[in-house]
């Protein structure tokens, strides 16, 4: 086996990888602020119903959630769901939205009572306050613990392959298997930490712009 | 006729009384230095008046209007509430400002959104009645026409809202600080800030919540010039103050609270010359104590 097919084999793994990572990104990052607020809400119901679903989705495996999605259904309702790569997304993007959603709480929470106050005496409305004011101050206060959950994510991907998604991780394992060498494993490893390399540097930029005001 | 009457405010934390029945009025142009130890109710007051909490009973009065009226108001929608706000500015302790803005685009954000609210209400009016004939070529016309309109206004008024902005910087002294941001100023100047974010809604009745308590002494002098100036253009300024010398110079009036009630009430002379009530002279020499030390 040469070190190009080599290469060829972990980039089309690497390409599902990209997906996984992306869709759970896209999806989890709004679908978390709404748990979020589910979990701030005025309404008791909405919130222990938001904070129980994050209890267990917090506490038990991610492992074990994929599971959960890709067979569950099937077993309890026929109802199988035909893309692995789509189970494995819909378990990454819940259990992430979790994950965020408390990240998004303690962000929102930090900010002081006085710059709600401040906003409600100047005449703006609640929609204005948490755009105007408060947004950008919970953005700056969540870029650090966000980054940490993210390049989780990066390596979490690799659990895909519990279900046979042939991602990243799971190409290497392959040739592993099938030319009994070593190496490629460590390929991949390179491979995920390129990437979380460029993802550090991405958000120590967005850290360094935000840096402009202080408190 | 007062500018601000406020009848019989009550005000309850759980169990705790802190304001049993208030009764304040405030002519235009009158200062109102409000003092009394902490704990007194003074900053529940102000921030009743400011609706930032919900007085349980009690009334409030506008130019013998009535604004607010609890109860009976207490469950208003924060929309008619933020109207009723903007008769009034607060200026609070620890300044607030927006950390994310230069001093400019702190004074400027209120108002500008007040703007866009307004040109936005007129806009959907005009939608409405182009939708009602929109085949219509004089509708048509008339909507294009319309809305060019509204777009001048939104410019000028743009342009009057930093005209404005840099004009009240100017008067609390901060001119060459527009571009600052607030973690680059001192208390004071933060303070000075503050005063002129709340002065760009020109409110009728503008409060200040010890506004010099969070400062040291050197810079609680820049902060209650600028009080002293504002008096001087005639604005109605409620206090809550525990610079005593401050209230006895500035204030038209002085009110004095002592466990959710009034006290006393009356001009500086009256009330620091010659108090009528225990509490009252318990406190002032209290005070005078620590003025020798």
């Amino acid at each position: 086996m040469t070190f190009a097919y080599a290469t060829q084999q972990l980039l089309v793994g690497f390409v599902v990888t990209l997906e996984l990572f992306g869709l759970t990104l896209v999806c989890s990052l709004p679908l978390g602020l709404l748990v979020a607020f589910g979990s701030m809400s005025k309404f008791k119901i909405i919130k222990f119903f938001t904070k129980g679903i994050v209890w267990i989705v917090r506490g038990t495996p991610l492992l074990l959630q994929i599971i959960v999605v890709f067979y569950v259904p099937a077993l309890l309702f026929d109802m199988s769901i035909d893309s692995r790569l789509l189970a494995v997304a819909i378990a990454f993007v819940i259990n992430y939205s979790c994950y965020f959603s408390e990240i998004y709480r303690g962000g929102i929470e930090g900010i002081p009572k006085g710059q709600y106050e401040a906003g409600k005496v100047l005449g703006m409305t609640k929609r204005q306050i948490f755009i105007k004011i408060v947004m950008l101050q919970v953005i700056k206060r969540i870029v650090p613990p966000m980054s940490n959950e993210i390049i989780t994510l990066v390596k979490d991907t690799s659990l895909a392959r519990v279900i046979s998604v042939i991602e990243l991780n799971r190409a290497a394992e392959k040739l592993v298997n099938v030319y009994g060498i070593l190496w490629p494993l460590f390929y991949a490893g390179v491979f995920y930490l390129v990437f979380n390399g460029i993802l550090s540097i991405l958000f120590s930029k967005i850290e360094k712009k935000l840096n402009y005001y202080q408190g | 006729m007062a500018l601000l009457k406020i009848t019989n405010i009550k005000k309850n934390f759980g169990d705790t009384k802190v304001l049993k029945g208030i009764d304040v009025e405030i002519e235009k142009g009158e200062v109102l230095a409000i003092i009394g130890s902490s704990g007194s109710g003074k900053t529940t007051l102000l921030r009743c008046i400011n609706f930032l909490e919900t007085p349980d009973s009690g009334d409030i009065y506008i130019d013998d209007e009535l604004l607010y009226s609890a109860p009976k108001d207490n469950n208003l929608s924060e929309m008619q509430l933020r109207k009723k706000r903007l008769n009034f500015g607060l200026v609070f302790q620890s300044f607030n400002l927006f950390p994310q803005y230069n001093v400019l685009q702190n004074i400027m954000l209120a108002p500008k959104l007040l703007i866009s609210d307004q040109i936005k209400e007129k806009t959907k009016v005009l939608k409405k009645n182009f939708w009602k004939a929109p085949f219509n070529t004089d509708v048509r016309i008339e909507y294009k026409n319309e809305k060019e309109k509204l777009n001048i206004q939104k410019n000028s008024s743009k342009q009057n809202i930093e005209e404005n902005a840099i004009k009240i910087l100017k008067r609390v002294g901060l001119e060459e600080k527009m571009d600052s941001y607030p973690c680059e100023l001192s208390g004071g100047q933060c303070q000075r800030v503050a005063i002129a974010r709340a002065l760009a809604l020109s409110p009728r009745i503008l409060c200040f919540d010890e506004p010099t308590s969070a400062l040291d002494p050197e810079l609680t002098g820049e902060v209650l010039k600028v009080i002293k100036k504002l008096k001087d253009k005639d604005n109605t300024m409620i206090i809550v103050t525990h610079e005593m010398e401050f209230a006895r110079n500035v204030a038209d009036k002085i009110l004095f609270m002592a466990n959710g009630v009034v006290v006393e009430y009356g001009t500086p002379a009256e009330v620091f010359g010659n108090p009528k009530d225990d509490r009252t002279r318990s406190f002032l020499s209290k005070n005078e104590e620590m003025q020798t030390f």
